[in-house]
């Protein structure tokens, strides 16, 4: 078997989020060292609170000031913080139910090891000593002995308050392409193209996904293409990318290798952007030492004729 | 009066810790064609075509688009997604049946787990304001329900013990983990590795049909009789977490109740959940649990739970279960479940 192609991917995303008059409240107040619950009509406390009643889907503002003193409800011992996490010497997970509230926040507790963890123990919020308002700001629980439960209602009304959050986000992966875009790949490296004939209908698809889509079945019989090609419609680009060094305008075209059934896109250099043209024969310009096509460029043959190429459009 | 609706095939491929040789269209491809030619049927004989699968285990948008080339999908095709296991594509594919759209269809699931960190993938799907932030990763959720149940007296470490290995003493070939298992070191107390689900890549899919349609295409349909799901709470601290009032609601009103059901597939990817279920469905020792193994011994993150459904209707048409109960999740510690009841043609 030919060696796997691998490579890392990384999908990163600040999710910016608003937040409604409850969550906002709730928030804010954390920045304040501050922790509101929200009542619901039959008179329970949820912290953390919700803008609408989870068994009712009653709609729920009256804020409730809560402790930052509570009761463990479940816990789990984490020998092995991840990325991430609260924090990064082993501790505990836990739902705590805040004095006053009637339901548990899941948050950290930072405790020595699993045997002073136990369900019902007491516990305190320990602050963070940067707030912005976010559930971060409370850095983790500590153990603790005292009571210092003090529930009253509260406005929710702070100066300042917090409108959205950033929820980031960060996962890594290892992609890989599987086996017909790996032949088609490594192809590439070789200044080689390779398409793969549907074994049914008889196309041939480049690049290769190792499927026919409009047959359902495997795509197996690997068939040279190109080098040359013939652009069967195009665009140009007016927008410079973010970390794309090449110059706009720039033309970004639909190729159609000869040999194959389906047109790829790539961009075209080596001609001013307002000569490039439907039916022009271009072929690949490989860089030093790159693995795939850094542009397609003129070829100088005589443009193909429309009847050629107009299925592939 | 509904109409009768069947799982009449379902195929599954191996499932593997890693199929980094294929794509995901590759992985599902032979899977699609050997459960469609159990049926005798051509693709282009399948009335609907509904898909389960996640963007964020290949971290690419609109994933599912590829995987879409294995099924022929021109000329166009009557075709759905959801962003959730193939159970509940199966669950919309039954609704299009029971709507007379369609006289079968065709519900597929994949997953491939291996590109990213699972634990931090699923991290995603919760709450973004007061729970992602946190990054409390899958085990860490389950190892929380784990220890409810502990504490409330409902199960112990031995008893979760013997759940994992009678989950992997199964003779299923496509199983992931088979045999004596080790329960392993801790992971996130009390859950040790052994209470947890294999991570693997593969995939499942099932043909249904109505009526006599599918005692044309199958000798001993799966009928099913009732399907439904339901959803909790989002926040875990407003749950109750040593109980599954969501699958007990979805199993009553899918008939799982009338009467007893010879055989259970659960989708309980960690052994606590096992014990949770089997208390909201009132199962007892008369009832067969797993026999596939379950998601202890392959978990294929959005086809496990279609794999229930598939490995209770395969014991039907086998004849080896004539009122099968099929459960699927999705979400942290059982936050939304899924059950049918299936049954065979009284012999
Ligand atoms: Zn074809």
């Amino acid at each position: 078997m030919p060696e796997v192609l691998k490579a890392p991917l990384v999908v990163e995303f600040p999710f910016t989020r608003s937040l409604g008059p409850v969550q906002s409240a709730f928030l804010t107040g954390l920045r304040e060292r501050v922790v509101l619950g929200v009542s619901t009509r039959d008179g329970r406390t949820l912290v953390p609170p919700v803008e609408y009643d989870p068994v009712t889907a009653e709609e729920i503002r009256d804020l409730v000031h809560v402790g930052i003193t509570g009761t463990v409800t479940t816990w789990a011992w984490n020998h092995e913080p991840r990325r991430g996490q609260p924090l990064d010497t082993p501790f505990a997970w836990v739902l705590v139910k805040l004095d006053g509230a009637d339901t548990a926040l899941l948050h950290a507790l930072d405790a020595p090891g699993p045997d002073a963890v136990r369900t019902g123990m007491r516990v305190r919020i320990r602050w963070a000593e940067e707030r912005c308002g976010a559930i971060t700001d409370i850095a983790c629980f500590e153990p603790y002995d005292g009571d210092d439960s003090a529930v009253t209602v509260h406005a929710g009304e702070f100066e300042d308050p917090v409108h959205g959050i950033v929820a980031q986000a960060r996962l890594d992966y290892t992609y890989s392409p599987g086996r017909a875009q790996a032949a088609y790949i490594n192809a590439l490296a070789e200044h080689r193209a390779v398409g793969e004939r549907c074994p049914a209908c008889r196309k041939v698809y480049v690049p290769p996904r190792g499927a026919c889509p409009t047959c359902g079945v495997a795509t197996s019989e690997q068939v040279e293409v190109g080098p040359a090609g013939t652009v069967t419609t195009f665009c140009i680009v007016n927008i410079k990318a973010k970390n794309l060094d090449i110059e706009v305008p720039y033309v970004y075209a639909h190729i159609a290798l000869d040999g194959a059934d389906l047109a790829l896109h790539g961009r075209i250099g080596g001609i001013p952007y307002d000569q490039v043209r439907m039916g022009l024969r271009v072929e690949p310009v490989w860089t030093e030492g790159g693995r795939f096509p850094d542009h397609f460029r003129p070829t100088g043959e005589p443009d193909a004729q429309y009847e050629t190429y107009k299925e592939l459009l | 009066m509904m109409r009768e609706i069947a799982v009449i095939a379902f195929a599954q491929s191996d499932t593997l810790r890693s199929t980094a040789e294929v794509s995901e269209v590759e992985m599902l491809m032979p899977v699609l064609h050997d459960v469609v030619a159990q049926t005798g049927l051509k693709t282009a004989d399948i009335g609907f075509t509904c898909s389960g699968s996640c963007d964020y285990l290949a971290g690419r948008a609109f994933s599912f688009t590829l995987a879409l080339d294995g099924v022929g999908a021109w000329p166009p095709i009557s075709e759905s997604h959801v962003e959730m296991d193939g159970a509940w594509a199966l669950y919309e594919a039954w609704t299009k049946l029971l709507s007379g759209d369609a006289d079968t269809a065709l519900v597929y699931a994949y997953g491939k787990s291996s590109p990213g960190s699972l634990r931090d993938v699923l991290t995603r799907q919760l709450d973004p304001y007061y729970v992602a932030p946190l990054w409390p990763d899958s085990v860490a959720l389950a190892a929380l329900q784990a220890q409810a149940l502990i504490d409330a007296g409902d199960t112990d470490e031995p008893e979760l013990a013997t759940i994992g290995a009678r989950s992997r003493a199964t003779d299923n070939p496509r199983a992931q983990l088979k045999g004596p298992v080790p329960q392993g070191d801790y992971l996130v107390r009390p859950l040790r590795t052994g209470d947890c689900p294999p991570i693997g890549d593969g995939a499942a899919a099932v043909v249904l049909a109505a009526g006599e349609r599918a005692r044309e295409l199958c000798e001993r349909p799966a009928w099913i009789r009732g399907i439904d799901h339901r959803i909790e709470a989002h926040s875990l601290g407003v749950r109750d977490l040593t109980d599954s009032p969501s699958t007990r609601l979805a199993a009553e009103r899918a008939g799982a109740f009338e009467r007893p059901v010879d055989t259970a597939e659960l989708h309980a990817p960690f052994t606590s959940q096992e014990v949770v279920l089997r208390k909201a469905l009132r199962l007892d020792d008369s009832t067969r649990v797993n026999p596939s193994g379950g998601a202890l011994a392959a978990n294929p993150m959005m086809a496990a739970g279609l794999a229930r459904i598939g490995e209770a209707a395969a014991r039907i048409h086998r004849g080896e279960s004539d009122r099968a109960l099929a459960h699927a999740t999705s979400g942290p510690c059982l936050q939304q479940n899924l059950v049918a009841v299936l049954e065979g043609d009284p012999r």
